[in-house]
Parts: structure tokens; sequence; C-alpha cells
């Protein structure tokens, strides 16, 4: 009984920890109007177009990157489980990269190549097109959408619903698309919404390559204004947790897989 | 010309311990047979298997389907169906979708795929099961289902990689039936991988027993079990007494001191010693008056359900004997005498 006392003592400290702060937030983001509790603050908020225009452009931005990482590193994370299980630690060593470098030295590493031009000339330089922002936010993402991957490949048995669809006269690409991703689907979709909201939150890139995303609109906004920026981090926060939100609801659909998703 | 051929096959797997799986490996399969690979884990017999697959690739040798030599066609080329031990169906496709999958990858027309769907469900008698997803069906059901996804694409071989083994024996005895009566009935040449022998001999036209890469013997159900090739066949088909004995003469082995005739003739010398093997179940709890008597003492009786087995010590000796249950049965007391017999036929030299 008085371990069960402990126990429900650290959970309420905990949350206290997590939840005053968010509370006082919320509750000053209410108070845009004097001595009464409003939406006032979130008005404003909404009905700037600024608002629209970056949230919409980093939204643009979180679909591309989810996307074209999705297309790239579940074919890898495929192959090295199947064909290649050695490189296995390198790949992990690898998707803890972005941890470790500062996102300045990700931005101007990142601009320095794409100020020339790709493909060996094939294509002009990047530099001021949306490729720019989606290739920094793809390396974010790595970790993410790699270890989710990785994490729902090994929940299936790679190799024998690989080996079931060749026998059956199945190529490479129908195996990916028919076989190996419907089964990730969970796996994929928390992936992609971990991506989504690192994205949507992301600043330092974002500013120092200037674009005209969330991230920075939310700065902007909180080095401006009193009550806004509190409405801004309240609306951000909901975004976040319905995000996460959306990857318990569709992991419930499969129970096995639901217990992977909560784990990134 | 087989339809089947896997000539001079042997398969090494590199790297710093060179371990060779499948040495020389020769094998002429025909058109509608049904041949088992038999051994123990580590013989080789799931390396062949998966070579014919095409899952790897032979290090030397060739193989030959219907005359065409596909040793280096990729696996999904060979029209070759294969039945996995862990089931393999495609967890997120219900058991239709699993079915018509190969049909799907040939592009067939929907009404043939539902056509050929609607033969394989009812071949192995799950017609309402179509729309289940492979979670809410039994083992027993899921290994059916694969079954039926390997054989819709009317593959010109169907291979079988310990199917049963994952399923409880009543299932295990029943599914084994369908299975070859499905094979007999669609007349299609199969390949079975087991170590259980009873599955082996009860479900095949020819076995093969492999040993530590090698095929120790090759022939049928009955061969194999009565005529064993070499030790290793007779010691692991079926039970065996191996004993020793001195040889007396060309028909006469001397065990434990008691004289015993042997229909087959001695190669060894009188005085050599050899190793003879006996069925337990050519030995008889009683002494007919024809035929060789052994004097014994009863050690031990063990009650195998069908099959009483009486355990018993001649000299230093001790070998077994089985006898058909029976509730009218009058087996000996442990620690008891016995008299034992068995025909001079039953006796085999092997060495």
């Amino acid at each position: 009984m008085r371990q069960k006392l402990w126990s429900w003592l650290w959970v309420v400290l905990g949350a206290l920890y997590f939840v005053v702060p968010l509370y006082a937030t919320a509750d000053f983001s209410l108070r845009a109007q004097k001595g009464v509790l409003s939406l006032r603050a979130y008005e404003n908020v909404f009905k700037d177009p600024k608002f629209a225009e970056s949230f919409l452009f980093s939204l643009q931005m979180a679909v591309l990157t989810i996307l074209v990482s999705l297309i790239l590193i579940v074919p890898t994370a495929y192959w090295v489980q199947l064909r290649l299980p050695k490189l296995r630690r390198v790949m992990e060593f690898l998707t803890l990269f972005p941890f470790v470098v500062p996102a300045v030295v990700l931005a101007f590493g990142l601009i320095r190549i794409y100020s020339r031009p790709q493909l060996g000339g094939l294509l002009p330089p990047l530099l001021n097109t949306p490729a720019l922002l989606v290739a920094s936010y793809m390396v974010l993402a790595l970790p993410y959408v790699y270890r989710a991957t990785d994490t729902g490949l090994r929940a299936i048995d790679v190799h024998t619903l690989t080996e079931a669809a060749q026998s059956l006269g199945a190529g490479w690409a129908t195996i990916l698309f028919r076989v190996i991703f419907p089964n990730l689907r969970v796996a994929l979709l928390s992936g992609a919404f971990l991506t989504f909201a690192t994205v949507m939150g992301e600043f330092t890139l974002a500013s120092l390559l200037v674009k005209p995303a969330f991230g920075p609109y939310m700065q902007l906004l909180a080095s401006s204004k009193v009550y806004e920026p509190s409405a801004i981090a309240v609306i951000s926060f909901s975004l976040t947790w319905a995000c996460i939100g959306i990857i318990q609801l569709v992991g419930r659909r499969s129970p096995g897989q639901a217990q992977l998703a909560a784990t990134k | 010309m087989a339809f089947l051929e896997l000539t001079h096959i042997r398969k090494e797997f590199g790297g710093a311990n060179k371990a060779v799986a499948v040495r020389d490996f020769n094998l002429q399969v025909q058109k509608g047979e049904f041949v088992s690979f038999l051994g123990t884990s580590g013989c080789g017999k799931t390396t062949t298997l998966r070579m014919i697959a095409g899952f790897e690739t032979p290090t030397q040798g060739t193989i030959t389907i219907n005359g065409k030599d596909v040793t280096s066609v990729p696996p999904n080329k060979r029209n070759v169906g294969m039945v996995f031990q862990s089931y393999a169906l495609f967890p997120h496709m219900s058991v239709s979708d699993n079915i018509a999958f190969g049909l799907k990858i040939a592009r067939q027309s929907s009404s043939d795929m539902k056509q050929r769907v609607g033969e394989m469900l009812q071949l192995i008698g799950l017609e309402q099961m179509g729309s289940r997803y492979p979670h809410q069906l039994s083992g027993g059901q899921q290994q059916r289902v694969a079954l039926a996804r390997a054989i819709a694409i009317r593959p010109q071989v169907l291979l079988l990689d310990e199917p049963l083994s994952a399923l409880d024996a009543k299932i295990r005895v029943s599914l084994r039936e369908e299975i070859r009566a499905i094979q007999k009935r669609l007349n299609i040449t199969t390949i079975y991988v087991t170590h259980d022998q009873e599955e082996a001999l009860s479900l095949s036209d020819r076995v093969v027993v492999m040993n530590a890469g090698n095929i120790e013997q090759v022939g049928t159900p009955f061969e194999i079990y009565n005529f064993p090739a070499t030790p290793f066949v007779a010691s692991f088909v079926g039970t065996l007494n191996q004993l020793k004995a001195t040889v007396g003469d060309a028909h006469t082995i001397v065990f434990e001191g008691q004289t015993l005739q042997v229909a087959e003739p001695i190669a060894q010398k009188p005085g050599e010693v050899v190793d003879i093997a006996i069925r337990p179940e050519m030995i008889l709890l009683t002494h007919t008056g024809q035929g060789n008597a052994l004097k014994a003492r009863v050690t031990e009786i063990t009650f195998l359900g069908a099959v009483v087995r009486v355990q018993l010590k001649a000299g230093q000796t001790v070998f077994d004997l089985d006898v058909f249950n029976n509730p009218n049965l009058k087996l000996p007391e442990v620690g008891s005498e016995a008299t034992v017999s068995f025909a001079p036929e039953a006796v085999r030299v092997m060495g």
C-alpha cells in the first residue's frame, strides 16, 4: 500500500512539472482582454495573414519531407534488414548524427553544397528552391523515420515474406509496395507524424536559411507581441499532441503495432 | 529425362569458416512424384530445397526443371510454389487476396482469378473463409491457405519446407493426408523436407535420407525401412536394435553366448566381431519353436499407446522388443526371465 502511495506521488510530481508551465501558458494566452478570459489572442493570431502563409509553407515542406524520406529511407532500411545485416550498426550510428551535429553546421554545409550545380551539371544550383529546406529537414527526420521503419520491419518476418512473394513471381517493386509497405503502415505513419511535428516547429534551419516557415514566424511574434506568443505555443502543442494522438489511434487497430508506434 | 534433375549439386558457405552444406547431390524426380528429404537439422535438406526454389545458388552443379536449366534463374521466374514452416501469409491481406497474389502478379483477368481462388478455397475446404484475415485463422487453416496460395499459380514443382512442424500432432496427421491427397489429385511434382520419419514414410513415393550434406539412400519408404543401405539409415529410420556378435560361420553368429541363425550369408570370417541389427517389431515374445530363440531378462516395459516396448537384457546387452498393444496381452513381469524369438531373416548384418 505504501508502495502505491509513493508511486502516485512521483506520478503527480512529474505531471505537475509538465502541466504547471503549460497551464500557465494557456492561462496567459486567454488574458489578452483586460480582466476577462477571452480568445482575443487566438483571434489575432488566426486573423494574421502571415500565420496562414507560414503555416501553409511549413505544411508543404513537411509533406515533401515525409514523401521523399519514405521513398528514400524505407527501401534502404528494408535492404539493410534483408541483405546487409552487418550494416545495421552503421545505420544506427548514422541516424544519431542529426542529434549531434549543430543545426548551424548543418545549414552552412548544405548551403555550400546546394550552391553548386547538382548531379554533375544536370541541375542548376538548388539554393533558392524548396529542395534545400526539404533536404535539411530530411536529415533531421532521418532518425525518426529510419528507426520507425527498422522497428516495423523487425516486427514482421521480412525474410520469409520476401521469399514467399518471390516464389509467387513478385519483383522487388511489387514486394516493396504490395508486401512490405502495407505491413509497415503504422510504423511509417508514426515516423511521418513525428517528422511532421518536427518540421512544423523547426526554427533554426528555417531562420538561418531565411525561409518563411512557421518556426521563424512564431519567433517573430514572440519578440513583438505579448499574448499572441502564448496562444501560438498552445496551438503548437496542440498540433503535436494531435499528431501523437493520431498515431495512437491508428496503432490501436493493429494491436502489436501500437506498442511499436508508441516507442518512437 | 526426369522432370526435375539435380546434378552434382554442391553448396559451400564461404567466409572464414567454410562450411560444406551439400556434397555431390544427385537426384532425378519424375513428374508427379512426391519425394521427401529426410534427415536431422543441419543435414542439408533445407539448403537443397532452397536451391531448387532459387533462394540459394549452388556452388557447383545444375538444376533442371522440365528440360530447362534453372540454376541461375532468379526465384521469381521459376514458377515454383513454396510452402514455409512459418506459413508466411501476408498479414495485411485476406485469405482470398493471399491466394490471388501470385495470379495478380501474373496479370490474370479478375474473372479468371476469382474462379481460381474459388477452386482453391474448395480444394482446401475453406470456402467460407475467403474474407478472413490470417490472424483470425488457426495454424492448420493458415497452412492450408499457404498451400492453396502456392498451388494457385500452377507451379511446375511444389516445395514444402517442414510445413507441419509448427502444428500439433493431430492436425499434423490429418493435414499431411490432405496435402498428399491434393498433390495426387493435381499430379504436381513435390519435394517435401522433414525431420519426421513418419511423415516421410507415410507420404512419399520415394525418400531421400540425408546426413551431413550427403545422400545416404534414395528409395521407396518400404526399401528404406526394410533394407537400409547404410548404418545411418538403419539407425535413423525407425527404431533399431544394434548389437555386436561374433561370426560363427556363414549363417551363424554368437550373441552373448547364444547361437543364432542368420538367413543372409555373412561375408566376414568366423571369429570376427560384426554389427548386427534387428527391428524391435521382428522379435516375438513367444517362442514358436521355429527360428531363433534368445533367453533374456525383462528389464523394463513401456506403454507407448498402440505399441508396448519391452526392454530386455541378454548378458551385457540391452535390446528392445515391440509388440502391439492388446488388452488381453499377457506381458512378462519386470525382472523375470523370458525367451524371445525371431526369424533368421530378421537379422541384418551391418558390417
